[in-house]
């Protein structure tokens, strides 16, 4: 039984670690600002979900007890990380993108982020 | 009846808050019971005036289908765009803008589909249209728009709608 749970943990730490690797490796080789944004979203779901499933196994397995703040971690990741995404996407496209280089916005007249008040620089 | 609503204006939030107070803690006695109710009760009263509308959830147990269906989604997902990462160069890859537009209508629904859309690899949301119709997606690889298009419409958004609306 304990050999089976080491080898589960086992299992779960070297998953995580390498898709946390491949994620640090896409920032460097991905070439365009937006692509480079994909990096993180990955090695936050599986890499940190990873080490954190891995924790929780360990705490049933040899501290014999449920460990719940693993679960905590999740949900708050889960709040927080397309916050910050979506905040990057939002800088390059007010500052890299115009109203012509983005499709169009199914009949509404344009992006959330191009729709400034008429004193705006735009 | 009316008093009550006034004094707790998101039930559900208040739930939410108590149990999270309590995995926090990690310590189940009735002295982080209470102070998590205290917690629980406080926070939604003092936030009322920046979220006047109640969010209705219809069918709440759906949430435990939808969960499923996107972390399933997600280690696929991990998959393929690790693939892609290690494997493609990148003048092969078609990074591409993609719109999705929008049948949910509830702000809470939206945010929870542009949340989802983040997390699943491969595709991030980027902005919501200026009247909220539409949503800007961007893909990592995607030769075909389309296709990402009703993916995320089949399978994200037809459950959101179930549970939100």
């Amino acid at each position: 039984m304990q050999t089976l749970a080491e080898l589960l943990i086992t299992v779960f730490l070297v998953t995580a670690g390498i898709f946390g690797i491949v994620g640090s490796f896409g920032l460097i080789k991905l070439n365009d600002a937006m692509s480079r944004l994909h990096a993180p979203t990955k090695a936050t779901t599986l890499g940190v979900g990873g080490v954190l499933l891995a924790s929780m196994l360990h705490a049933i397995a040899f501290e014999s007890h449920l460990s719940l703040h693993e679960l905590m971690i999740t949900l708050f990741l889960f709040l927080t990380a397309p916050i910050t995404a979506h905040f990057i996407a939002k800088v390059h496209i007010h500052r890299r993108e115009s109203k012509d280089s983005l499709p169009e916005s199914c009949g509404d007249s344009c992006w959330a982020t191009h729709d400034l008040p008429d004193d705006g620089d735009q | 009846m009316r008093i009550l609503r006034r004094l707790v204006p998101h039930p559900i939030l208040t739930v939410l808050l108590t149990l999270s107070w309590l995995f926090l803690a990690a310590s189940w006695t009735l002295n982080s019971l209470l102070f998590g109710l205290g917690l629980g009760l406080i926070i939604p009263f003092v936030t009322q005036p920046y979220w006047p509308n109640r969010p209705r959830l219809r069918k709440p147990l759906m949430i435990a289908e939808y969960l499923a269906v996107v972390l399933w989604d997600i280690v696929i997902a991990n998959v393929i765009v690790a693939r892609i990462v290690l494997f493609k160069r990148n003048a092969d890859r078609q990074p591409n803008w993609v719109t999705v537009p929008l049948d949910l209508k509830s702000p809470e629904a939206i945010t929870m589909l542009a949340g989802t859309i983040t997390m699943t690899p491969g595709t991030l949301t980027a902005d919501v249209s200026s009247e909220g119709h539409a949503l800007l997606v961007h893909c990592l690889d995607a030769p075909d728009p389309e296709a990402v298009r009703d993916e995320i419409k089949n399978s994200y958004e037809r459950r959101l709608k179930e549970i939100f609306e």
